[in-house]
């Protein structure tokens, strides 16, 4: 098939570009809707490595890392992308790999940049799988998630909330056919509802939002919690890892140094401006400042961290 | 007050989402002033008014704001407007004989960009208003927390942080901060439909040793977990108490040491 010819030359292949010429997408002209570039990260798992961006009206909100692996009797999408015209195009590299059905998608937490793609799928009648507290955090933030990428993207490309049909409690296994997925249910992290994925197979670990590299960590559930969990992961017998964005391949567990020595200095030094009466107003201008260097988006998103932190530790 | 916010609700129940420019921005807080102060006049309050708002918001469920007024001011109360919520009526707060007047700060959701007004009601009756804007957060930032679990679990608590020592006279800066999940009742479960009940924090009363520090009426803008920075002349050695009575008619009282001279 298309994709093994490519992939034997190249691990990089353009999986969607013939396709595109067969489905009905055409009178598009955007570039981006075309094709899905995706990179074979291990054998079987496909992965598009997202834009170090945030969601704007000619990225489709495109930002995270998504994909899909393939067994011998399903195909499993690894979160199905930002907005309805991300799934879509996946959903096209995915045809352009494997006619095997689309079994399962699997949702890694309540972000937009995740799960709004979700709506491609829905034709496929998938099981889509989610954290057991995904529903909730769906109910919170659902419409407002919408609302904004409707006003980014219009409606037409922003797609629907989809709810998970099954939830992760703890562990899940799904068999692809030579296959199995451990999807594992996380306490509190970056969010209230994360899930990983680890393919023993091939020992990859994508543990989505839980592991950031390069592009800086956005804290939207618990510090210390994810701390913790990060230390769970680390025990996870994986060589490489996929994290949620940034590089789609890292070693495993040492592409977690950065993460764990960033949410360090942000612990250490937002205890400190809560025990010395610094208002939040102030501590987001002076926390963690040292690490400005290190972190694309560092100026988006170090305020936001920050932000959570202090609510939380406040508390302490 | 509960029927006019519930006006206020039902009037701004279509916000135009996530528009950075401030399109009718005036139009809308012309309707706001008439609902809210009727045809009372608000004078420019330059030297007796200040609002201090980050220019983009950090985080929408959590945005600092801190209202300075001048000090010397015979001031009355505070009411605090955050124009694009859907209830845009955040905050009023009446200070009382215990007050220092000087400080008072709160944390707000902030649904998209929007101005925000703080006005001063003077003792004579006369408002004195000042504006600031506030951008809209990116990225995965939305107006309701991602965790309610520890503010469900510990609904009641409260911490209250001094910055100092008491001393005869002398004012008192504090931090009162309560655990509340505030919630707003927006927000519709894409599974039932239904929309989460509203359950917020209506009124908070300070008082140190009986006498009134400040009433607060606030609403669902106020953030999860409502955090109130305010100062007051503690008259002697004693205690703050406080009050808190949310929609469900729930109250919630606990009492403070004020800490005493360094020994």
């Amino acid at each position: 098939m298309l994709s093994s010819s490519l992939t034997l030359s190249r691990r990089r292949v353009l999986l969607a570009g013939l396709a595109t010429y067969l489905l009905p997408f055409i009178g598009r002209t955007h570039a981006a809707a075309t094709q899905m570039m995706l990179t074979q990260v291990a054998p079987g798992i496909y992965m598009r490595r997202g834009l170090d961006a945030d969601a704007a009206p000619q990225n489709d909100n495109a930002i995270a890392n998504i994909g899909f692996a393939v067994g011998t009797t399903a195909v499993a999408i690894i979160d199905p992308g930002g907005c309805l015209a991300d799934g879509e195009r996946l959903r096209t590299a995915v045809r352009a790999t494997s006619t095997l059905p689309i079994r399962y998608v699997i949702m890694s937490h309540a972000h937009p940049d995740h799960i709004f793609g979700a709506g491609a799928f829905i034709a496929d009648q998938p099981t889509f799988i989610g954290h057991y507290r995904l529903p909730e955090a769906l109910a919170r933030r659902g419409t407002y998630y919408q609302h904004g990428l409707d006003s980014i993207l219009g409606p037409e490309r922003a797609g629907p909330v989809v709810p998970p049909t099954t939830l992760v409690h703890d562990n899940l296994e799904l068999d692809l056919g030579g296959r199995i997925l451990v999807l594992t249910a996380h306490g509190v992290a970056h969010t209230d509802s994360d899930l990983s994925i680890f393919d023993p197979q091939t020992r990859t670990l994508l543990p989505a939002d839980l592991l950031f590299v390069e592009r800086i960590p956005s804290l939207d559930g618990s510090l210390r919690g994810w701390l913790k969990e990060l230390g769970t992961l680390k025990t996870v017998d994986a060589h490489y890892a996929v994290p949620g964005h940034g590089p789609i391949k890292v070693r495993w567990p040492d592409a977690a140094i950065d993460e764990e020595r960033y949410f360090g200095v942000l612990l250490r030094e937002t205890r400190q401006a809560v025990s010395r009466g610094v208002g939040i107003d102030k501590a987001v201008a002076t926390v963690g400042r040292s690490e400005r260097e290190r972190w694309k988006l560092f100026d988006d998103y170090n305020g936001h961290n920050v932000t959570q932190a202090y609510k939380e530790l406040e508390w302490e | 007050m509960k029927t006019l916010l519930t006006l206020l609700i039902l009037f701004a129940a279509t916000p135009a989402w996530a528009v950075d420019e401030p399109v009718g921005a005036d139009a809308r807080w012309n309707d706001l002033h008439q609902a809210i102060f009727g045809d009372r006049v608000i004078q420019d309050g330059g030297d007796k008014i200040r609002l201090a708002a980050p220019a983009r918001a950090l985080d929408a469920a959590l945005v600092p704001i801190a209202v300075t007024l001048m000090d010397g001011q015979p001031v009355k109360s505070v009411y605090l407007v955050v124009d694009n919520n859907p209830s845009p009526l955040a905050a009023h707060l009446t200070f009382g004989p215990a007050a220092d007047t000087r400080e008072l700060t709160l944390r707000i959701r902030v649904d998209q960009y929007t101005p925000i007004h703080a006005v001063a009601e003077m003792a004579d009756g006369k408002l004195y208003g000042t504006a600031a804007f506030v951008k809209a957060a990116g990225g995965c930032s939305a107006p309701a927390g991602s965790d309610d679990e520890a503010a469900l679990r510990d609904i009641g608590h409260m911490k209250l942080r001094f910055a100092g020592r008491y001393a005869p006279g002398k004012p008192l800066q504090a931090q009162l901060l309560i655990r509340h999940p505030n919630f707003n009742g927006m927000q519709m479960n894409q599974v039932t439909r239904n929309y989460t009940p509203a359950w917020f924090a209506r009124t908070t009363d300070v008082t140190f040793e009986g006498k009134s520090v400040f009433h607060l009426e606030s609403d669902i803008t106020l953030s999860t977990d409502p955090a109130i920075g305010f100062g007051f002349i503690p008259a002697g050695p004693g205690r703050l108490t406080v009050t808190v009575r949310d929609s469900k008619d729930i109250s919630y009282k606990r009492t403070f040491d004020v800490p005493g001279p360094a020994s």
